[in-house]
């Protein structure tokens, strides 16, 4: 018999209920329970990145949760961050300064940076690459990425 | 759907997670899901049981208490990391944390988690051995304590009895003045390295080296203490001989080799990485006696 439990999750300020096999992934939980296919998922064993959320507003690996340790807890993913068709700041600065290009690692970094800048609202580029260190791209070479991420720190501060 | 099936608990207390290990079969405890939960996801491992210890309160906490640093098993490494305490009194451990996987994966993963899962090149590792700590073990029959240099059996294998739980460490910090270091080589930022080499550093009066502590991992299952080296360095004027007669002694260690990486190549990174951690940790040594 497969192990289940009903688990409730505040996610991008939506309370979600489900009955989950234990065994579930947070990403796998908001990709197929919850059809938010914003977080993707690459390597699922923590290397790449892509699945990177904020539970209790902390960066962390959807593929290295199980979906029931976010019982009770705040999930945001992606989702949360444009207001309909209207780009939040930091991806603006994405868009603005070519910061992706097949766009499959996004979703991650834009959550990584998401609590990045929150904490370090005026970064310099060494902290914001040791930070990118964890989220893989094949795509931009990082240079737009990181030049995205200090326009977008300058438009957060007000100075755009 | 990645991990096997298995039976997921979450107790609430230490008390309750012991009685699950004993008498479960086949349990496995999950702490930060750093390095077990991709093990689940490849099916490398497939626990019937699976013990989150992630609702055990008790499990984290963190003090500076006199000359000791007190750390529960579930302590993040987050925590550790931005611990201003920590940056003061064991920079050393600050340094090491900053090369330990990602913000996202320190911000889940532990101490305990680190140590028990052992991997040969672990930074927490290393500078558990460097400073000497004491593990507190518990089970349902009791508690012990085991000191750092017994827990490493094999590689990536502890001391830890099947119904054991490591519940915290008490890791004595460095004595005031002692100069630090934190040296590694890595493919890339963020992965585990291939060698590292952490340093503790005292001068005297005259600017000698009263007493230097070095460990060095990568070469074996364990880090290493190298008592030759420690011995050799005091007395010593902190400098490029002294530095290099430490370094040409690491590099004849004995060295295991794997698909990557050479033993050659290990004892020539341990050559090096030696030569650079004791002149860091002699320079922030002068530094402190001047400052
Ligand atoms: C992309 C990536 C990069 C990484 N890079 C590094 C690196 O550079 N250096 C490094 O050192 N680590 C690295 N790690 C691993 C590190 O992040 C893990 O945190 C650590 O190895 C395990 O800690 P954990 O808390 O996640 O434990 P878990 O993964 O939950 O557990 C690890 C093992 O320890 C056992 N265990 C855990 N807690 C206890 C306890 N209290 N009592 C008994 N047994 C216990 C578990 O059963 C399991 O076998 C990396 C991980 C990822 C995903
Ligand atoms: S899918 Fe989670 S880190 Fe790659
Ligand atoms: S934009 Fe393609 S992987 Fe980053």
């Amino acid at each position: 018999m497969a192990d289940t439990r009903t688990i409730t999750v505040t996610v991008n300020g939506r309370v979600c209920s489900r009955e989950v096999e234990t065994r579930l992934t947070l990403a796998d939980f908001l990709r197929h329970e919850l059809n938010l296919t914003g977080t993707h998922v690459g390597c699922e064993h923590g290397v790449c990145g892509a699945c990177t959320v904020l539970v209790g507003g902390v960066s962390a690996r959807a593929c290295l949760m199980l979906a029931v340790q976010c019982d009770g807890r705040e999930v945001a993913t992606v989702e949360s961050l444009a207001d309909g068709d209207e780009l939040n700041p930091l991806q603006q600065a994405f868009r603005d300064n070519h910061g992706l290009q097949c766009g499959f690692c996004t979703p991650g970094i834009l959550m990584t940076l998401t609590e990045f800048l929150r904490d370090h609202p005026d970064p310099g580029e060494a902290e914001v690459r040791d930070v990118l260190s964890g989220n893989l791209c094949r795509c931009t070479g990082y240079q737009a990425i990181v030049a995205a991420t200090l326009d977008a720190a300058k438009r957060m501060r007000g100075g755009a | 759907m990645k991990p096997a099936p298995f039976v997921y608990h979450d107790p609430r207390t230490v008390a309750e997670a012991c009685d699950l290990l004993a008498t479960r079969e086949n349990a496995r405890v999950l702490a930060g899901g750093q390095s077990l939960m991709p093990m689940m996801n490849f099916r490398y491992a497939m626990p019937d049981h699976l013990i989150d210890l992630n609702r055990v309160d008790e499990l984290a906490y963190l003090r500076c208490e006199g000359e000791v640093l007190r750390v529960g098993a579930m302590t993040r490494q987050r925590d550790l990391e931005f611990s201003p305490e920590v940056g003061k009194r064991c920079p050393v451990l600050r340094e090491a944390l900053s090369h330990v996987g990602h913000r996202q994966t320190r911000n889940r993963g532990t101490l305990g988690g680190s140590l028990c899962h052992l991997d040969p090149s672990a930074e927490l590792v290393n500078v558990a051995a460097l400073l000497g700590g004491t593990l507190h073990v518990v089970s349902k029959g009791g508690a012990r304590d085991i000191p750092f240099a017994e827990f490493a059996v094999a590689y990536m294998t502890t001391s830890l009895q099947p119904d054991e739980l490591l519940a915290g460490a008490t890791l004595p910090l460095p004595a005031r003045g002692r100069g630090h270091a934190f040296a590694e080589f890595a493919r890339r930022h963020g992965d585990f390295a291939i060698v590292a080499c952490s340093a503790l550093i005292g001068l005297d009066r005259d600017g000698r080296i009263a007493d230097a502590a070095v460990a060095l991992s990568g070469l074996g299952h364990a880090p290493v203490r190298p008592a030759s080296i420690e011995r050799a360095l005091r007395g010593e004027k902190p400098g490029a001989a002294a530095f290099k007669a430490a370094a040409a002694e690491a590099g004849g260690f004995d060295a295991v080799a794997d698909a990557y990486v050479t033993a050659a190549y290990r004892r020539h990174l341990a050559r090096v990485l030696v030569y650079r951690a004791l002149e860091q940790a002699s320079m922030r040594a002068l530094e402190a006696g001047n400052g």
